[in-house]
């Protein structure tokens, strides 16, 4: 992979370069929390690697949009219309969860909605320090080969630009002048005391390849039981993970001339009627068996698309849940065969 | 880009009443080409939708073997099969499929088929019956038992009483209770027909079972008790479904999903992922 060097202060006038090649998006504060959304000024954008509230997917699968439009005759798809897209500041355990998606989505039955978006959008990003909810050097998510277009490291004096596709190439195409080809001895060794530091950072491990025989010999453990008594089967921790893929669809009548919308929102297996069939059986109706199943994708396996654990160790669930029922807590009940009654189990990190 | 979730336009060519709230819909593709060329495997299933009411899934009642129409047998359960129940004769509706991995015609060939089922199951089941009197000579014997509530809650009653007098079929039909006193059949539950079928070779037998989740308990019990190989015991099952390709995680199971890796599975499967019934 060819690797440049951008200045410090380059990397606006880089941004506002290639903003004029597609919609820019990227972090930004709003409230208390970071979200992905469009930069018109970028003064808006937040440089430094952040985790934000909600994760990537919501660019590629937005929480509601409209499948097909039935107009009392026939069906129509409107997925040829989606603006070229740039997308700054993605990190590496992201980018993990965007390839997952692409086995998924792409698996027999190529889902369209998702890889339009996908192929509309070029990705920069962006290597981040950990923050003490991040797990991504135990789900082995911190380090990406593929999935982006450009990937960005801050070593500080200047950023390391990795150039991953054809498509990041001609992003650099586009203000060549800004980089510096010659990567020196010197700076591999600033590369490397980086990685050391950010290596040394992680607060909290879990030993990824040693859980799915945990989940087998815990399936009719007492700590699921237990787990769902403080469940409040909110589904957050479904809408902040960036592997949950699940989504509903319903038709939506549009009063007055009586046409269809087919729309299709983000659902989560923790609410009640996920696995409801018509007629009223419900394949889960205990909260420990859904449960059960969110942590089975997320330290067993996750589909046939992709058998390994989906985790990417992201940390969102256990800055987000409620009652702090998260990766950290479950794998600590795993061990330990007790669910931490005290609920603040994990520090909370931002 | 095709867009998998596009429903094809159909029309409804007959729609009648097989029990008080099971109908038979026979569907064709508006496109004739696309009907006659449409192919598919027994135990394989449809999505139906119905715009302003949605879609779910519907296992083909037919045989691929007779190609033109796909013929379906519905109960009304829920919201879509009420929407769908209202519809007549001619009217339009939209399919797409065929999903799911459907039964293993190829592995199957040259085996007997034990053939069991409970109820609705028939809806499933009828599409490998009809699929192995079409093509009789890639099995050997062909069982067939049946257990419904009363005879008026038996699916294709008549023509599975056709089924009696061939010869190239064993066709055992029973029900729980018949207050009519005129059943020419058994009355009894599916299992207690297991011991009037002789000789069975179990290392030479494929048993398909579909029925209500209780019956499922007892019937698998018998099978292995005859010694037919665990993964020679195939059942198909339910789940719910919005996308029947694999994607919207509905039907999930462990880390399966009933639409790509069902919705026919082995009773191995049943012992190896605890959830599948």
């Amino acid at each position: 992979m060819r690797t440049l060097k951008l200045k410090k202060g380059n990397l606006d006038t880089f941004l506002a370069k290639i903003s004029e090649l597609g919609e820019l998006w990227g972090p930004r504060k709003k409230g208390e929390v970071y979200i992905y959304d469009r930069i018109d000024d970028l003064r808006d954008l937040v440089k430094e690697p952040v985790i934000t509230f909600l994760p990537i997917k919501k660019l590629f699968l937005p929480p509601r949009f409209q499948m097909l439009h039935y107009d009392g005759k026939i069906y129509e798809e409107n997925i040829n219309q989606f603006e070229q897209r740039i997308v700054y500041g993605v990190p590496p355990c992201e980018i993990h969860s965007l390839l997952i998606f692409d086995k998924l989505f792409g698996l027999k039955y190529k889902d369209p909605y998702y890889f339009k978006r996908r192929e509309k959008t070029i990705i920069i990003a962006l290597s981040c320090t950990p923050s003490s909810a991040c797990l991504c050097k135990s789900a082995r998510t911190h380090v990406i080969e593929e999935g982006f277009d450009l990937a960005i490291t801050d070593l500080n004096d200047f950023y390391l630009v990795w150039v991953g596709t054809s498509k990041g190439d001609d992003l650099i195409r586009a203000a060549p002048e800004l980089f510096d080809k010659n990567v020196t001895q010197e700076d591999i060794q600033k590369f490397i005391k980086w990685r050391e530091v950010r290596d040394g950072k992680f607060k909290k491990s879990i030993d990824f390849v040693t859980m799915p025989d945990l989940m087998d010999l815990n399936y009719n453990s007492h700590i699921w039981k237990e787990f769902a008594e403080k469940c409040l089967s909110c589904g957050a921790c479904s809408m902040v993970c960036p592997t949950c893929n699940c989504y509903d669809v319903i038709d939506e009548i549009e009063l007055g001339d009586n046409s269809v919308n087919r729309e299709r929102f983000w659902d989560s297996c923790m609410f009640k009627e996920y696995s409801m069939v018509a007629g009223g059986h419900n394949f889960r109706e205990a909260k420990a068996e859904r449960l059960k199943l969110w942590y089975t994708h997320k330290l067993k396996s996750f589909t046939d698309a992709y058998k390994k654990y989906s985790c990417v160790g992201c940390g969102r669930c256990v800055i987000t849940c409620p009652v702090d029922i998260n990766i950290l807590s479950v794998v600590e009940a795993l061990l330990t065969g007790k669910v931490d009654k005290d609920s603040l189990l994990t520090e909370k990190g931002k | 880009m095709t867009n998998p979730y596009f429903p094809e336009p159909a029309r409804i060519v007959r729609k009648y009443e097989l029990t008080k709230d099971v109908r038979f819909f026979q569907v064709r593709f508006i496109d004739t080409e696309r009907a006659l060329s449409f192919d598919y495997k027994p135990g394989q299933f449809m999505m139906f939708s119905i715009p302003g009411t949605g879609e779910a899934p519907f296992s083909i009642s037919s045989t691929p073997s007779r190609p033109g129409l796909l013929e379906f047998c519905i109960r009304k359960t829920g919201r879509l099969t009420e929407a769908l129940f209202r519809l007549k004769e001619n009217d339009e509706i939209g399919i797409r499929g065929p999903y799911g991995n459907g039964f293993p015609i190829d592995a199957m060939n040259g085996f007997d088929l034990f053939i069991i089922i409970g109820g609705l199951g028939a809806a499933p089941l009828r599409s490998l019956i009809l699929y192995s009197l079409d093509n009789r000579e890639q099995f050997g014997r062909v069982h067939l038992l049946y257990g419904a509530k009363t005879p008026a809650d038996m699916l294709f009653r008549e023509e599975f009483l056709e089924l009696i007098d061939r010869e190239d079929v064993e066709c055992l039909l029973t029900v729980d209770k018949d207050n009519s006193g005129k059943w020419p059949c058994y009355t009894g539950l599916v299992t207690s027909l297991f011991n009037r079928i002789e000789d069975i070779k179990p290392e030479n037998t494929y048993a398909c079972v579909c029925g209500p989740p209780i019956m499922y308990k007892f019937v698998l019990n018998e099978l292995v008790k005859l010694n037919i190989p665990k993964h020679q015991i195939l059942m198909t099952l339910e789940r719910r479904m919005k996308c029947g390709i694999g994607k919207c995680g509905h039907c999930a199971i462990e880390d399966i999903y009933t639409c790509m890796d069902g919705p026919v599975f082995t009773y191995w499967d049943v012992l190896h992922m605890k959830e599948l019934i």
